[in-house]
């Protein structure tokens, strides 16, 4: 075959871009997957169809979570029934809950406001409003009421949840 | 073919048949009933989410809304897009192969007939599962019987495609002319031996995995509940242990029309046969390893994930090589632009997106971005609406002279062709943003913002202009099939090249 040449020279091009891409992806990942040893814990719990959260102190949430500004959060993220997946698409978090199973996944919350909670895995009848509220605060305050202004940024899950 | 419009047959003769020819048109027959009628429900699906809220009158509730779209998946995964290609396959690997019919002419109609069989139960069971049938809501919240009948639906049609495979892979290796070497084989025949080899690993698995799902639907075992000391992940490996080489099982046969028609209608030979082959053989081989991909939100450790990503990028270049082969091959081609060359040049490019969507979703930490979102059916309707659907519908155009000694309308064809690039790409390259926004897939309605309100509303419209498309293909068939000009058949495209030995073809015996 004279012309097997120029197939070579594209398929190293071809591997070469993926061995690049995978290597980033890899190096990124790694640095992801290690949680800060300060992080604080909470626990969620999915059910169909709404969130439970625990924090460290033992309060209880139901629907919505408060969270700080700058401060790493562990979630231990496990469901009672069936599947569902907890995802926070304003920050990229996304971890299946699955029952039995107890699985990690970690985040800061860099920005203040008011976001979006939702389930990515479908769980049936109500999976699709199966949402709740996050509430990201400022590190100086200890109020934990919603009402007072945030910084709102103009993303799907704040406006969704003052509009 | 000529002779089935020349001499009429009475129905019964058709289908009482056991003809590689008869029972292959009968599978493009069912093959595109389906197609239509899950392209029904695929509109249901997008005028749904035209607006957000419930629209009132059109689906009452949303689990009417997720039968839909189960029944929308699987219908088409395994009523259109296998039954097609091994309609293809009936019709031509006897031929291509040169041999007087399949190897097994009677278990070739009972594979057949298994399909409708499993159909009935699909669309009558009206399962909520979505077609991959996770549990534990599959197994302790499914409504039944739908469930049941899926399950037994989806068990048909796998011992169907095994007994098809087997069937195609007796015919190929044993039944080939013995003045025909195995690197003399077209590319399509290579491309359905290929196919039904990883349908003989794959499909068992699942098989193993609906009986499972069946006991523990009964409560008399718990493989898969976590009450009864099972585990739901556990059903996710075996289903994407299939599901995954499944689908470059529906991606390969389209391939191989896709080396049918670009020499053809470039009227070049082929760039390399060697390297189709080759890519073909590390696609089947490669395509087994890369399943858990699905599966990095499930909390796989580090290391299982690192060693699905390098398995699934690396079956990225094999594909590659066929793109790489059909643009050589069109490169300085005396290229003639009708609609089934249309078809797969479009095929092609929109396969090109769907791949490169693909290597996104490979790497690890932009998964986490784009899973379980609509990006995700942004992705893989690019590769089976795209690609593979397009291929098909190309395919069938190139096809229909050769069976029925008629031409189809050529301009027609064209105007099809347009309106379903241009469709498709709105729907599906629109659906990739939706997704980055947060939109996750399977639901019956999104969050009012503004954003997605917009981008939902293009991909219905759309839907709306691939819907009418698929109406014009169907008014040229039937039109071309009652009324179309004969077919010039030793040429019927103009290529200046023969077409189809189709005087070698066996008579009916
Ligand atoms: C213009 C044509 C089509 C349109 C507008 C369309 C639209 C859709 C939509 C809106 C969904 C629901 C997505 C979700 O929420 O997860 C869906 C799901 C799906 N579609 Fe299509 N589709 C089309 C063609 C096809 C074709 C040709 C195939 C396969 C050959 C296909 C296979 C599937 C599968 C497997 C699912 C997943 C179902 C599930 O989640 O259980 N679709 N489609
Ligand atoms: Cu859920
Ligand atoms: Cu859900």
């Amino acid at each position: 075959m004279g012309h097997a040449t120029i197939e070579w020279v594209y398929v190293a091009v071809v591997i070469a871009l993926l061995i690049y891409v995978g290597a980033d992806a890899w190096n990124v990942e790694r640095k992801l997957d290690e949680t800060p040893p300060n992080a604080q814990l909470i626990k969620v719990t999915a059910q169909q169809w709404f969130w439970t959260f625990e924090h460290e102190n033992g309060t209880q949430e139901i629907g919505q979570l408060h969270v700080v500004k700058g401060v790493p959060y562990r979630f231990e993220v496990t469901s009672r029934d069936v599947n569902h997946a907890f995802n926070i698409p304003d920050f990229s978090t996304l971890i299946d809950a699955v029952p039995g199973r107890i699985n990690n996944v970690w985040t800061i919350f860099d920005q203040s406001g008011q976001y979006l909670i939702q389930c990515r895995e479908y769980c049936g009848f109500s999976h699709y409003q199966m949402r709740a509220k996050l509430f990201v605060e400022e590190p100086s305050s200890n109020s934990t009421s919603a009402t007072k202004p945030v910084d709102l940024t103009p993303s799907v899950g704040a406006t969704a949840l003052t509009g | 073919m000529v002779l089935e419009v020349k001499k009429p047959r009475p129905v019964w003769e058709i289908l009482f048949s056991t003809h590689h020819t008869d029972i292959g048109l009968l599978y493009v027959y069912l093959a595109l009933t389906a197609f239509i009628m899950g392209g029904a429900l695929a509109l249901v699906i997008r005028t749904e989410l035209f607006l957000p809220g419930h629209q009132m009158g059109l689906v009452p509730d949303s689990t009417t809304f997720h039968r839909i779209f189960t029944v929308h998946g699987t219908n088409m995964l395994f009523l259109w897009l296998l039954p097609f290609a091994s309609g293809i396959g009936n019709y031509l690997i006897p031929i291509m192969v040169r041999y007087k019919d399949m190897a097994w002419p009677k278990l070739n109609a009972v594979a057949f007939w298994m399909i409708p069989v499993g159909m009935a139960l699909i669309w009558l069971g009206w399962s909520d599962t979505s077609w991959y049938g996770y549990p534990p809501y599959s197994t302790i919240r499914a409504p039944g019987p739908a469930a049941e009948m899926w399950i037994f639906g989806l068990k048909i049609l796998g011992i169907s495609s095994i007994l098809g495979a087997i069937n195609f892979v007796v015919t190929i290796l044993r039944m080939k002319h013995p003045d025909l070497p195995l690197m003399k084989i077209p590319l399509f025949v290579w491309a359905t031996l290929i196919t039904s080899l990883m349908i003989l690993v794959a499909m068992p698995t699942f098989a193993a995995a609906l009986i499972m799902l069946y006991t523990d639907r009964l409560g008399v075992s718990g493989f898969f509940n976590p009450a009864m000391g099972g585990d739901p992940i556990a059903y996710q490996h075996l289903f994407w242990f299939t599901f995954h080489p499944e689908v470059y099982i529906f991606l390969i046969p389209a391939v191989g029309m896709v080396y049918e028609i670009v020499p053809k209608f470039s009227r070049k030979p082929i760039f390399s046969y060697q390297s189709g082959v080759t890519a073909f053989v590390l696609l089947a081989i490669v395509g087994f390893s890369s399943w858990a991909h699905h599966m990095y939100s499930t909390g796989m450790t580090f290391t299982e994930k690192t060693v699905f990503m390098v398995g699934t990028l690396a079956a990225v270049p094999a594909s590659a090589m066929h793109v790489f082969n059909w643009m050589a091959t069109m490169w300085g081609g005396r290229i003639r632009f009708r609609a089934p060359m249309a078809f797969a040049v479009g095929g092609i490019v929109l396969f090109f997106f769907a791949g490169a969507g693909g290597i996104v979703n490979t790497a690890m930490p932009l998964d986490f971005l784009t899973h379980d979102s609509y990006w995700v059916v942004g992705h893989f309707h690019l590769f089976v609406m795209g690609q593979i659907t397009f291929s098909f519908v190309g395919f069938l155009l190139y096809f229909l002279p050769f069976i029925t000694g008629r031409m189809y309308n050529e301009r027609l064809a064209m105007v099809t062709f347009w309106f379903m690039f241009i469709g498709t790409s709105l729907i599906f390259l629109t659906q990739h943003v939706t997704g980055l926004y947060g939109q996750p897939r399977r639901t019956f309605d999104y969050v009012p913002v503004q954003p997605l309100i917009i981008l939902n509303q293009i991909s219905t419209v759309g839907a709306w202009i691939t819907g009418t498309s698929a109406a014009l293909l169907l008014a040229n068939l039937f039109h071309s099939v009652a009324r179309g000009k004969p077919a010039n058949m030793d040429d019927p495209f103009g290529i200046g090249e023969k077409y189809y030995d189709y005087a070698r073809r066996e008579p009916h015996h």
